[in-house]
């Protein structure tokens, strides 16, 4: 399958690759892969390649790139990328620690959606999220897509502290804090996993492309997770 | 090891250098130094690489103390600056001798001054660059900018590459009154207004309180009725001007975030990012629209400039 796409540059270091405009896997699947050739093929001058809900940004050094031709052939590459899974095919479990002070928003999303809160936690962890992008701080995930039921909108004065390791929703996607931030996302459990630790191996636990799904774990199991486990 | 000891650190002095480039996808910002002209003058002055990390000097500059005998330099903003009393000038390299103190004194223009060091500031590099983004705590000395008491680990003083004799500068991003900044239209120029692009270079904007190195908050003509409102978050280019539903727009700098979702309306050229990026809080921009041709024209200009000082690659 192809579909439309459009080249537009932004400023003289970068360029977009713009696919349909909605949120879709099928959309950001076709990102993905288009970023993920993009990668291989190691075009000098590239500095970043980044790829998000409905597009692909190429950074370059303008002194360095040959513009025409990056044109050309982001043209070549966009109209064969297809949605493919590019991430891990299994999703990475993500045990959650749902309500009480680690989801002080739990009753909110409930009450949003005329739920129980076991009814919310349900939801959220029953079903496979897709990782669309990466974005707002290093390691951050934005995932989906949620139960319309709990897709709460976020906050109307956002929060100065979130702690690491929240996991919250806003709207229809969700996501985990990799470190105390602001933020307006409703908060409805904690985590011990670490969406980014510089100690590890593999920095980054995600990538777009991937799958998550949330397992709920009681509060005791979450304090010795908390307290065992180094990095997830 | 030798190292440079902070006695006053400034209003907010970090570790630069020319940024954290290869992990946007991860979210991680760019950062590196805000005006990377002067940063890498002053790298070129003392016979360093571009890439070494300089100290990036925010409005009001540090009282430092070295131990070991370096040749530096100070380029960007323009301070009184003194060595044990004994003035020194900017933008040319100069000896410090083990034991004698660097002071910055009264600013005369600019924003930001970038202090280089023979050998480079060397603290341990994270994702390949040793830049400080405050936001993440990332990279630099310990995440943030330098306190009373710290003490900065120096590079080795190389053997290759001197200090370059013909040490004349004269690509000073200065300006009298309003700076002027050229932009290209934005990735999402549709979705304004069809005048939008003459309302930006209608009027200089002004810099305002709440701006820093994540971005400049700008105070001038509206830009208006925008249609429909946010984007589909994507990613955000250093130098974007984003507009949210106020109609003032917001530079993004080099601490940006990698992604938004306000629409850009257009985007300041490489060659002009040392211009804004010597505007203080209370200072004007004047935007004005060129083109990609003139964009990369003014880029390889400066970049001649630069390139005629520096002795070694980068």
């Amino acid at each position: 399958m192809t579909g439309s796409f459009a080249l537009v540059p932004a400023g003289d270091s970068a360029i977009v690759v713009e696919f349909e405009e909605r949120i879709d896997p099928l959309v950001n699947g076709r990102a993905s892969a288009l970023a993920d050739t993009l990668v291989g093929w190691q075009i000098p001058g590239v500095r970043d390649i980044v790829p998000t809900f409905r597009s692909v940004t190429v950074y370059f050094d303008p002194l360095r790139t040959d513009v025409a031709w990056l044109n050309e052939h982001l043209a070549q590459a966009a109209l064969e990328s297809v949605p493919q899974r590019t991430g891990s095919s299994e999703p990475t479990i993500i045990p959650v620690c749902y309500g009480g002070g680690y989801g002080p928003d739990l009753s909110v999303v409930a009450a949003f959606g005329r739920l129980t809160e076991g009814e919310v936690v349900a939801l959220h962890s029953g079903r496979p999220y897709l990782v669309f992008m990466l974005g707002f701080v290093p390691g951050f995930a934005y995932m989906g897509t949620v139960d319309e039921r709990i897709a709460a909108p976020r906050l109307a004065t956002p929060r100065t502290r979130v702690p690491a390791g929240s996991v919250a929703i806003a709207g229809a996607q969700t996501g985990i804090y990799p470190m105390e931030t602001p933020g307006g996302w409703l908060v409805i459990g904690r985590t011990s996993v670490k969406p980014f630790a510089l100690d590890r191996p593999r920095p980054f636990l995600f990538k777009a492309g991937d799958l998550v799904q949330f397992h709920a774990i009681d509060r005791a199991e979450y304090e010795r997770s908390a307290k065992g486990q180094p990095s997830g | 090891m030798a190292s440079v000891h902070v006695l006053r650190p400034g209003l907010q002095t970090t570790v630069q250098d020319l940024g954290r480039w290869g992990f946007q996808h991860h979210g991680v910002p760019v950062a590196g130094a805000m005006d990377p002209f002067s940063h890498r003058l002053a790298n070129a002055l003392v016979g360093n690489a571009p890439g070494d990390a300089t100290l990036e000097v925010t409005l009001a500059g540090p009282e430092l103390l070295f131990d070991d005998e370096r040749v530096v330099a100070v380029a960007g903003a323009e301070f009184a600056l003194d060595v044990d009393q004994h003035a020194v000038a900017h933008a040319r390299p100069f000896a410090v001798s083990s034991g004698a103190r660097l002071r910055f004194g009264p600013r005369s223009r600019g924003a930001r001054a970038y202090l280089a060091i023979r050998g480079g500031v060397d603290v341990p590099p994270v994702l390949a660059s040793r830049s400080t983004h405050v936001p993440s705590r990332m990279g630099g000395w310990a995440g943030r900018p330098l306190a009373t008491g710290d003490r900065l680990p120096l590079g080795p003083t190389p053997h290759e590459g001197g200090v370059p004799r013909r040490a004349r500068v004269d690509i000073s991003a200065f300006m009298e009154g309003a700076s002027v900044a050229r932009v290209l239209p934005g990735p999402q120029r549709d979705r304004f207004r069809d005048d939008a692009i003459a309302t930006l270079q209608s009027a200089p904007y002004a810099v305002g309180v709440e701006s820093d190195r994540m971005g400049f908050r700008l105070l001038g003509p509206a830009i208006g009725d925008l249609r429909g409102a946010d984007i589909i978050s994507d990613a955000t280019p250093l130098g974007s001007l984003q507009v949210p539903a106020s109609g003032q727009p917001i530079l993004l700098m080099a601490d940006h975030q990698t992604t938004g979702g306000y629409p850009k309306l257009a985007v300041v050229i490489t060659a002009d990012l040392g211009v804004v990026a010597q505007c203080a809080p209370g200072d004007s921009i004047r935007f004005r629209v060129c083109t990609h041709a003139e964009a990369l024209a003014a880029l390889i200009a400066r970049e001649r400039a630069v390139m005629a000082l520096e002795t070694t690659g980068p």
